[in-house]
């Protein structure tokens, strides 16, 4: 590779990084408003107008807080974990794009990928990260020696693991008829029909271990606040504790590029709006589902989580890639 | 403190509290744990422990009134007229009418404020945050009112020895009257999220089941009691206050589920409302407070102008005064159960003896029962069904 284009590459790295970044905090802002606007609040109104610096605030306030590490943790895991649950997030954005060739509004001679890198096996590199980002956890629930931290670790290993699979399947059905696991020549093959249309039982199991993967309400055991205080980042704090946060947001950010482009179409839309932006629509439209999630559901109970990933979404999506699989035998 | 509980090979100790968000103020839980199951509880109590009892022998009977305000602090009105009817039996005093409606109106509210704070802050503990902010509105409300009759939100002091403190305002009734009118369609806003919601239901059917039988032979009263099935309320079994005379059902459960008892005091929410809106319809005029000297405070603004009110209100103050020879035990329905006073009067102006049974406490000491074999996401369901309130469980 020449070094323009190894510079060419950092520069997109760095962009598609601080726009990632950016949209993390903002990403709490979101939450924080669309969540007190449901529960008759009005959320951070003071860093700002109407709380729009409380990103920024909050980051100045987790830098300069004291970073605790406890007598009886175990140092070296203790220091890895939270570094271990952001790096394989930040991993998938890799392959994550984020629109079609364009030449940025005229701004390049010839147009470029919107994307940092195009693999052959997109979607099996994405899983294989997200599979990764359960060590953070688990070591970190393991390392802190506390015995609130062990049952968040234990908890999510379990969650984690099972979810996995129903996660991974409820794809199948969008790559079986998209015969590729390339997210652009998926997106690619929606030009006529988004795939939600052609698997809408694929887009809801995914959805479900969606928010199961990413921990949030209803599948929030990991860190239930009420049980077990923090979960498995009890005892972390400042960066180390932003660590683990920012992992959790941007794993909402990555989970919802994932549904857009496998079944609701990617960047394709009527051609009033640029790509990028109708992209952009559909991921927000994702999140604000997982946030409105939080606001209407309580948590289930352990036994109940396993029950359901287990004998009903697991088994379901297996009915759903075998009935796909001999539709597109009998069409074929 | 040595642990109460011995570990065996495979099993943890977990200590839940006496800071924990599920635990409801300071009380401690011991958990020995397999995995996520619970084989074993021992409530650990005592962290809120004031000695009220105690105290109550140490101060004369106007005194302790303002003790009672901290025992359940989410009803304080409750406790205030549990206490002030035990002191008027003793004595023997008749409370005019208008009080007596007024009593019903302050309890009530204090049951709807009490069980709104449990609604929003058990649906927190099974994990939905929302309930709880809708709660906290119409709580609100009540607050205000409170405020209004007496000039204290939580602690009000509002029910006295002889009667209630002030006369209530025009623009109490009004808001009352507003409270009481909309009251109806708020329920359903906190119904809508939660009674049919199929996460609610199964965290809490049949999780922490207490049997007929059983809430029996623990002793439990209150909406614990009415959700295994037992349809007992002290407003209809020894009436006072003259509660005979609103029409209102006793909801009861039937499973003694923690779903029973969410729904036993949803559904009381809307009696009281009932009982609040023929309370208001029926409120007659005259004084509020008892004409007896030398027991009752005379009213405030009498004792700025009347010299022989500022002599009563002086003997008073500084406990002057005498309370007949004898013992007595009155107790009424808080909203989480029995509150009874049991006070021995020595003749002077300080109780001999003054013990407080309190529902919480009873209601408490029927957990490791409940939770025995469950998971741990149970054991915070469980706590939180039973509604305690640290404040008296301790007292």
């Amino acid at each position: 590779m020449s070094f323009a284009g190894l510079v060419f590459i950092l520069i997109k790295i760095v962009v598609v990084f601080a726009l990632l970044m950016l949209t993390v905090a903002y990403l709490t802002l979101l939450e924080r408003k669309v969540l007190a606007h449901m529960q008759v609040r009005v959320g951070p109104m003071f860093a700002g107008p109407h709380g729009i610096l409380q990103p920024i605030a909050d980051g100045i306030k987790l830098f300069f807080k004291e970073d605790i590490v406890t007598k009886q943790a175990d140092k070296f895991f203790y220091f890895l974990s939270p570094a271990l649950s952001i790096v394989p997030v930040l991993l998938i954005f890799a392959v994550i794009p984020f629109g079609d060739k364009s030449d940025i509004f005229g701004l390049l001679k010839e147009p470029i990928d919107l994307r940092i890198t195009g693999l052959r096996i997109d979607i099996l590199f994405i899983f294989a990260m997200s599979g990764l980002a359960t060590y953070g956890v688990v070591f970190g629930g393991w390392s802190q020696n506390n015995k609130y931290a062990l049952i968040g670790g234990l908890r999510e290993a379990a969650q984690l693991i099972s979810y996995e699979v129903a996660f991974t399947l409820s794809v199948f059905g969008v790559v079986l008829i998209a015969g590729s696991l390339q997210l652009d020549k998926i997106v690619a093959m929606q030009k006529d029909m988004w795939f939600i249309v052609y698997q809408p039982v694929g887009f809801l199991i995914f959805l479900t271990a969606a928010v199961a993967e990413l921990k949030r309400t209803p599948f929030d055991l990991p860190e239930a606040e009420s049980e077990l205080v923090a979960g498995f980042h009890a005892d972390y704090s400042s960066m180390k504790f932003a660590m683990f946060f920012m992992a959790e947001y941007a794993s909402i950010v990555a989970c919802s590029c994932l549904g857009t482009i496998l079944f609701l179409g990617g960047w394709l839309g009527p051609s009033f709006l640029p790509p990028f932006v109708w992209y952009m629509i559909k991921v927000f439209i994702l999140i604000f589902v997982i946030i409105w999630l939080r606001g209407t559901y309580p948590r289930l109970r352990y036994d109940q989580l396993m029950k359901f990933g287990w004998k009903f979404l697991i088994p379901l999506s297996f009915v759903n890639i075998f009935v796909t699989a001999i539709v597109i035998l009998l069409v074929r | 403190m040595t642990l109460p509980l011995k570990k065996e090979r495979d099993e943890m100790i977990l200590n839940m509290g006496p800071q924990h968000p599920a635990t409801h103020g300071v009380l401690r839980l011991l958990l020995e744990l397999e995995g996520e199951v619970v084989k074993k509880v021992v409530p650990i109590i005592g962290y809120l422990h004031r000695g009220i009892e105690k105290l109550g022998e140490e101060r004369t009977y106007i005194q302790n009134l303002v003790l009672t305000d901290r025992l359940d602090y989410t009803a304080a009105m409750s406790n205030n007229l549990s206490y002030a009817l035990a002191v008027e039996r003793l004595c023997g005093i008749e409370v005019p009418e208008r009080a007596r409606v007024i009593r019903v109106i302050m309890a009530e509210l204090a049951r709807i404020a009490a069980h709104l704070l449990w609604i929003g802050t058990y649906a927190l503990d099974i994990g939905a945050i929302t309930p709880f902010f809708y709660c906290f509105r119409e709580r609100e409300k009540i607050m205000d009112m409170f405020e209004m009759v007496s000039g204290q939100r939580l602690t009000p002091s509002y029910i006295c020895i002889g009667g209630v403190r002030k006369d209530i305002t025009p623009t109490f009734l009004e808001a009352l009257r507003n409270f009481t009118d909309t009251f109806e369609s708020y329920i359903l806003d906190y119904e809508g999220l939660l009674s049919k919601n199929p996460i609610w239901l199964a965290r809490t059917r049949d999780v922490a089941v207490l049997s007929k039988e059983d809430a029996i032979n623990w002793g439990t009263t209150g909406p614990v009691l009415r959700a295994s099935g037992v349809q007992f309320d002290f407003r209809r079994a020894t009436p006072y206050c003259g509660y005979e005379n609103y029409e209102f059902e006793i909801p009861y459960g039937t499973r003694g589920d923690c779903y029973d008892r969410y729904r036993v005091r949803m559904e009381e929410l809307r009696q009281s409302n009932r009982i609040l809106k023929q309370a208001l319809n029926n409120l007659p005029d005259g004084p509020v407070l008892a004409d007896v000297p030398y027991i009752v405070m005379p009213d405030k603004s009498q004792v700025l102008t009347d010299i022989e009110a500022l002599i009563k209100h002086f003997k008073i103050a500084s406990g002057a005064f005498q309370i007949p020879k004898g013992e007595v035990y009155s107790s009424i329905e808080n909203p989480k159960g029995e509150l009874g006073f049991y006070i021995v009067s020595d003749g002077s102006s300080r109780p001999y003896r003054m013990r407080i049974k309190s529902s919480c406490f009873v209601n408490l000491s029927a957990l490791p029962f409940m939770v025995e074999g469950q998971m741990v996401a149970d054991v915070v369901a469980a706590v939180g069904s039973i509604d305690i309130v640290l404040g008296e469980v301790d007292r």
